[in-house]
């Protein structure tokens, strides 16, 4: 494993919905510690692009690799050496394993993230328990600890998200999302349809958890102040492909495409 | 690519800006084309700096901006010495551009980006923090520079974002200067400060320049341009329109 090996490698990546692509010849490299905003309007293919990333829709050309070690029956984790895999190689044993241990996903409505009736505490605690953790006592300190680092009050750990605000829910998301130590998180629109001030909150709890956890995150957002907030690169996608890339503040401070230029003048002005 | 050997430059240099065109296509506007630079050529000597000089709306802020890659370059080199090594920021790679950016080059911007919620004091300790130094210690080095900028005590803890024109410059002053970057670009970073307060500008820019760190700099004020400058290089001889004004 050295730092020049990518963790998730993505060429040509493409979806047809019929005969029509949805998402065409999508090629980019993340590191670890890096955030990458996917930004665009509706039906760009940014969504579609991050349903290929996290195996809900079928890559029809192209491939994904993701830098793991194989695992070989009963070795367990530990002590093998990683290599860039494809994915499509990989059984369904490994790929859930991958989303057990390494890969979170966060959803833009926090009900498909959350169990909606199970405590917040339940919440954070079952991936633990997926990965093994059977000592209660410990599952519920670390679950609380995970509360408090995304500033749910602990006097909540027992309420269900049907209790919480907009707000509170994706921060529980987020809590459930990282609390097993993934390296990879996907987020779709993860502070659309918050208020603005929520929003900020959330944001910044975002980036500073990503920084000290030195996350790779992919984050799709049609909010361009939510990419040149979190993310050190932009991809700009129209029409199912990727139209500009690069250095966020470049991509936002001197856009190239013409398409770009309007979508940064459309910005408004805080 | 990047690391090529062809990279020549001067060898007491940290930035060596070669040949560099920028022309700004404006797509909204007919795609109208609107040439900034053409041939921009100086050097960036270690422990010297660099003033660049013109009128308001000559390019000097494109410049600026092009050396910390926020702007793109249409062709020519701008080298940077980076970690035994020379980088040219031209063709360089976005995350080779963020690591020139966590080791070498410092940008002191006319305006704080502030993060909504990040108290001062850690807005102005983060670029240690990143370094690895631990947060207390980091703190206790951003606390001596915001005393230093005369910023109270009392708004150490409260972000930046609600505070006066003149005390986000400063704590963006301390942010830029709490790490010694081999190059530090300076957008006019004194234009809204009373004289004290250049006063400690001026007294760290000296500090930087003496502990070997190079500069690009645009200054609004005289007095401090007098007191800090080693050479001036004038952005307007590289400006097309000028030339063509003279010719």
């Amino acid at each position: 494993m050295n730092n020049e090996t990518p963790l998730l490698s993505v060429t040509g990546a493409s979806h047809r919905y019929g005969e029509r692509y949805g998402c065409r010849g999508v090629s980019f490299d993340l590191w670890p510690g890096e955030v990458l905003a996917v930004v665009g309007e509706s039906g760009s293919g940014k969504s579609t692009l991050l349903g290929m990333l996290a195996q809900r829709l079928a890559l029809d050309e192209g491939s994904i690799r993701y830098r793991t070690a194989r695992q070989t029956s009963a070795s367990g984790e530990g002590g093998a050496s990683e290599d860039l895999l494809d994915l499509s190689t990989l059984s369904e044993r490994e790929v859930r394993r991958l989303w057990r241990t390494d890969w979170g996903f966060v959803h833009q409505n926090a009900a498909d993230g959350l169990r909606m009736h199970v405590s917040a505490g339940g919440n954070v605690g079952e991936p633990l328990m997926a990965n093994g953790w059977r000592h209660f006592g410990q599952i519920r300190a670390e679950a609380e600890e995970w509360l408090r680092r995304v500033e749910i009050p602990t006097d909540r750990t027992d309420d269900a998200p049907t209790l919480f605000s907009g707000g509170m829910r994706q921060r529980v998301q987020v809590a459930r999302n990282l609390v097993f130590g993934p390296r990879l998180v996907f987020m779709d629109e993860p502070t659309s349809g918050l208020d603005v001030s929520v929003q900020a909150r959330l944001l910044d709890l975002i980036r500073s958890l990503v920084s000290e956890l030195g996350l790779a995150v992919v984050i799709v957002t049609h909010d361009l102040a939510v990419a040149r907030l979190i993310s050190h690169r932009t991809l700009v996608m129209k029409d199912g492909a990727v139209i500009e890339s690069g250095l966020t503040d470049r991509v936002l401070d001197d856009p190239q495409a013409a398409y770009t230029q309007l979508l940064v003048s459309s910005i408004l002005q805080g | 690519m990047t690391y090529d050997a062809t990279n020549r430059m001067p060898q007491d240099a940290v930035l060596s800006v070669q040949d560099v065109d920028k022309t700004f296509t404006l797509h909204l506007q007919d795609s109208h084309q609107l040439p900034v630079l053409r041939g921009m050529t100086f050097d960036v000597p270690r422990g010297a700096c660099v003033v660049l000089g013109g009128e308001s709306g000559a390019g000097k802020s494109t410049v600026i901006k092009m050396v910390f890659g926020s702007y793109g370059a249409d062709s020519g080199r701008i080298l940077l010495r980076h970690q035994d090594s020379v980088m040219d920021l031209v063709t360089a790679q976005p995350r080779q551009v963020l690591a020139a950016r966590r080791e070498t080059v410092g940008y002191v911007s006319q305006f704080l980006r502030a993060v909504p919620r990040v108290p001062a004091l850690d807005v102005v300790a983060e670029p240690l923090v990143e370094r690895g130094v631990n947060r207390a210690a980091a703190r206790e080095r951003a606390g001596e520079l915001l005393a230093r900028l005369s910023i109270p005590e009392r708004l150490w803890k409260l972000p930046p974002a609600t505070f006066s024109g003149g005390e986000q410059q400063r704590v963006n002053i301390a942010r830029g200067f709490i790490i010694e970057r081999p190059l530090l670009l300076l957008d006019e970073p004194t234009a809204s400060l009373d004289g004290r307060n250049r006063g400690v500008v001026i007294d760290l820019i000296r500090e930087s320049l003496g502990h070997g760190t190079g500069m690009l700099a645009i200054f609004h004020d005289a007095d401090v341009r007098d007191a800090v400058a080693d050479l001036t290089v004038d952005v307007q001889s590289f400006t097309p329109v000028r030339e063509e004004v003279l010719a």
